[in-house]
């Protein structure tokens, strides 16, 4: 068993030594104490059609994952050489498609993609950087290796917990990290900041830094809220906003001020109804334009979906070697095209083994599991496969590793997990050691959505190996 | 600071004010019911309904309710999710707009409130609710109080704690003219009450009670309650925290530290009718308002009330072009000027 596998491994022996010391009862009081807490700070989701309007916690366990240094330096290096190749790459695209004329990729895949802003070709965005701030899913196979399941570069959510996780553990078992070793991770807000104000427009030497929310019935509010406190900044709906002379401005009690900086949690359509969807109630008329005139900086920048195309996702390893010259240092799961004429042939007589996800969907949207999936769930998807082969990709079923969960009884049990770091890209690369662990509560599920029975981690990254 | 932000400061403090006057108005009828005999149906009606009523919500409630009795009153009153004013929906919409600014309130404030909400609609409070409303209320009360120490003692006073300080005091104004008008029959039209029943000493004196002036009251006027002088002691009384004097008076400071303009100037409409009607409050008497007649006289706050609210509205929050359409308009057109002399 991988969960009793990773209880023998030497990282966790110190955390099992201190936490055996606990007493069913003891912990199970300490658990409740955290919910309670959770839900009295509101650390809640909103559950969408529930005309309670009911919040719900994100369920919490008390098990940290435990991540020894080694593993991370591994980790690391392969989420910044990523980073970097990918932010190459959309430069790349957005400018001259060397890699597209080059024949790395087919250039139908990139001028397809749903999120391909053809209009912002030869656009420079400021500092020359597309994704700022990237949270790539990651989960290890079977022998342990990390492999990237999709890379977020939009508008990844979850760090609010990363940082909520720890001072919840902080406050359970105070005593225990100084004994352990384990990595802070409070810097993050700060190092967000940093960054944001590195790529404010040319010659503002003091930006103003604002984040645009979609407002307070968004299920990532409190995230929204939270960062925007940390950083000690503006939290702003598209409405507070206005857009004069190609200058952004929030209006104030005294009047309107400058903004020269957004972080937006608002995707690319929202934005601004003069320019991508007019129906939009969340969006700012004229951001666009005054983000094309230099005047005011957005992250992460427009146009980045094409990276998060399941389909593109399928050549982050070439253009890491295209532009890098180097293998990939984390590899992707196996990926099947189905417009691939032999790779369709592959999908569509194998759809019992295989996951199937439409190309730019998230969050568990638009996906077959097939050896779950009934007949009749099979034969929908096979026949949106082959109308439409440009929008889906196939992967092998990867089992999850397991992390040791601990049990009502005090004995420990593996629980699928995976993991998403949360990686800023502004001077330089910064990754907060950890990251979000998802795990999948309930014994033998894979999922880890926390509508559906997941829950999360803290994430202890080590010092050591032990 | 932001617009909406200013807007969500402010009335979120006035439905925490809100959540316990209605609280008070509601705790002290109860006890008063407690010393009166032979309680018939019309006899409830007439004690309750002028209750409902001033809360603004008649309609509503007889729609719902056929008769008035003590319990349809306080279920409308405390638990009634649909009476936008209700206890419940009063802390609802506190908290819905904490929620709205969550990063600029602290985290204290903001715990406080969501316990309080939850517990509301929790089976707990019903269960207190049945088993003892004194303490139920003195539960809603206490929260109020601590989230407005809480503001007090853990907020920067700075304009948003001006705005939180503004909206406080506009409500309780309001409200304790609300509170006096729920008697206002003991009054003719105009003038002084001729003969004063044991039945009317009672009611003023849960009128007062339901102020926490029952105490500061005999100590400027002795045990003798008279309707006359509890109204006096509620408008006029320039120490008592809870007269609309003093409310006024704090409200205009207030708005003279949002806008940094000293006293006896103004720079906008809110600051011009506040400053007038504190001026009414500090040097006018009782004598007027009975001249006026007391209802009347209470109508007249509360309208005047609304405008410098409607007032100070326009001054702070409101700004015009806010019409989506419009403002995509005028995008589309700055654009293609630009466009126009690019090409030129």
């Amino acid at each position: 068993m991988a969960a009793t596998r990773e209880l023998t491994r030497p990282h966790f022996s110190k955390f099992r030594d201190l936490i055996s010391g606990v007493s069913p009862e003891d912990f199970d009081q300490r658990r409740r104490a955290v919910d309670l807490a959770f839900l009295r700070q509101g650390i809640t989701f909103n559950v969408y059609g529930d005309a309670q309007g009911t919040e719900r916690i994100f369920p919490f366990d008390l098990i940290p994952r435990i991540i020894p240094a080694k593993e991370w330096e591994h980790i690391e290096a392969g989420l910044a050489q990523r980073i970097t190749a990918l932010n190459m790459f959309l430069h790349d695209i957005y400018h001259d498609q060397k890699i597209l004329k080059d024949g790395i990729i087919p250039p139908f895949y990139v001028l397809s993609g749903k999120h391909f802003r053809r209009e912002f070709k030869g656009f420079n965005v400021p500092k020359d950087i597309y994704i700022h701030i990237c949270g790539s899913d990651l989960i290890r196979d079977a022998n342990g290796n990390y492999l990237v399941l999709e890379d977020n570069g939009r508008c990844p959510s979850g760090v609010s917990y990363v940082l909520e996780n720890r001072r919840a553990m902080k406050r359970t078992f105070p005593g225990m990290f100084e004994g352990i070793g384990v990595r802070p991770v409070e810097h993050y807000p700060q190092e967000l900041l940093k960054m944001l104000q590195y790529i404010a427009p040319q010659g503002i030497a003091d930006p103003t830094v604002v984040l645009l929310t979609p407002g307070a019935y968004n299920s990532a509010y409190f995230e929204h809220t939270y960062l925007a406190r940390q950083m000690g900044i503006e939290i702003v709906e598209g409405r507070d906003l206005l857009v004069r002379d190609s200058r952004v401005f929030m209006r104030t009690t005294k009047g309107l001020q400058p903004v020269h900086v957004i972080y937006r949690r608002l995707d690319d359509d929202f934005l601004d109804p003069t320019v991508f969807r007019r129906d939009s109630q969340l969006g700012v008329p004229g951001l666009i334009n005054a983000y094309r005139s230099g005047n005011v900086s957005l992250a992460n920048s427009l146009g980045t979906g094409i990276a998060d195309d399941k389909v593109i996702y399928h050549f982050v390893p070439k253009m890491i070697k295209y532009y890098l010259d180097q293998e990939p240092i984390l590899p992707n799961v196996p990926t099947y095209l189905a417009s691939e004429d032999a790779d369709r042939q592959y999908i569509v007589e194998n759809l019992d083994k295989l996951v199937v996800k439409a190309a730019n969907e998230s969050g568990g949207y638009g996906m077959l599991m097939g050896p779950r999936a009934s007949q009749k769930e099979r034969d929908e998807f096979k026949a949106a496969i082959l109308a439409d082969p440009r929008n889906y990709i196939a992967q092998p079923m990867i089992s999850l590793s397991t992390h040791p969960t601990r049990q009502d009884d005090g004995t420990f049990e593996g629980r699928h997990i995976d993991l998403r770091p949360f990686v800023l890209y502004g001077e330089k690369i910064t990754i907060v050691p950890g990251g979000l662990t998802r795990v999948a509560l309930r014994k033998g599920s894979l999922v880890v959505n926390s509508s559906q029975g997941g829950g999360s981690k803290d994430t202890w990254v080590l010092y050591g190996d032990e | 600071m932001l617009s909406r932000v200013a807007n969500c400061l402010f009335w979120m403090s006035r439905h925490i004010e809100r959540s316990e006057n209605t609280a008070r108005i509601v705790d002290t009828n109860l006890q008063l019911l407690l010393d009166f005999r032979n309680l018939d149906d019309s006899t409830l009606a007439e004690h309750w309904m002028p209750i409902v009523q001033s809360t603004g919500d008649e309609e509503d409630f007889l729609a719902k309710y056929s008769r008035a009795t003590g319990h349809a009153v306080t279920e409308f009153l405390v638990f009634d999710a649909s009476n936008p004013n209700s206890i419940v929906s009063s802390v609802a919409q506190a908290r819905e707009n904490a929620r709205m600014v969550r990063d600029q309130i602290t985290v204290e404030l903001w715990e406080e409130l969501n316990r309080i909400y939850l517990w509301l609609r929790s089976p707990d409070a019903r269960q207190l609710w049945a088993h003892s409303p004194a303490e139920f209320f003195s539960h809603i009360k206490n929260g109020s109080l601590l989230l407005l120490g809480l503001i007090y003692a853990t907020f920067v006073h700075d304009e948003g704690w001006q705005f939180m300080q503004a909206g406080k005091f506009i409500e309780r104004a309001d409200k304790i003219t609300r509170i006096i008008d729920v008697r206002h029959s003991t009054f003719p039209e105009k003038g002084a009450p001729v003969n004063v029943t044991q039945r009317d000493a009672l009611d003023w004196s849960a009128v007062l009670r339901s102020c926490s002036a029952w105490d500061a009251y005999k100590a400027a006027y002795g045990a003798e309650v008279r309707p006359e002088w509890a109204v006096e002691f509620l408008l006029f009384n320039a120490e008592f925290p809870r007269s609309v004097r003093f409310c006024i008076e704090k409200f205009d400071d207030a708005l003279r530290a949002i806008s940094g303009v000293r006293d006896r100037r103004f720079s906008n409409e809110a600051e011009k009718l506040g400053g007038r009607l504190l001026a009414e409050m500090q040097y006018g008497s009782i004598e007027e308002v009975l001249a006026y007649g007391v209802h009347d006289y209470m109508d007249l706050l509360q309208l005047r009330f609304n405008n410098i609210g409607a007032e100070l509205f326009n001054a702070y929050i409101f700004q015009p072009f806010v019409a989506l359409e419009d403002e995509i308009l005028v995008q589309q057109e700055m654009q293609q000027q630009q466009q126009f002399a690019a090409v030129r």
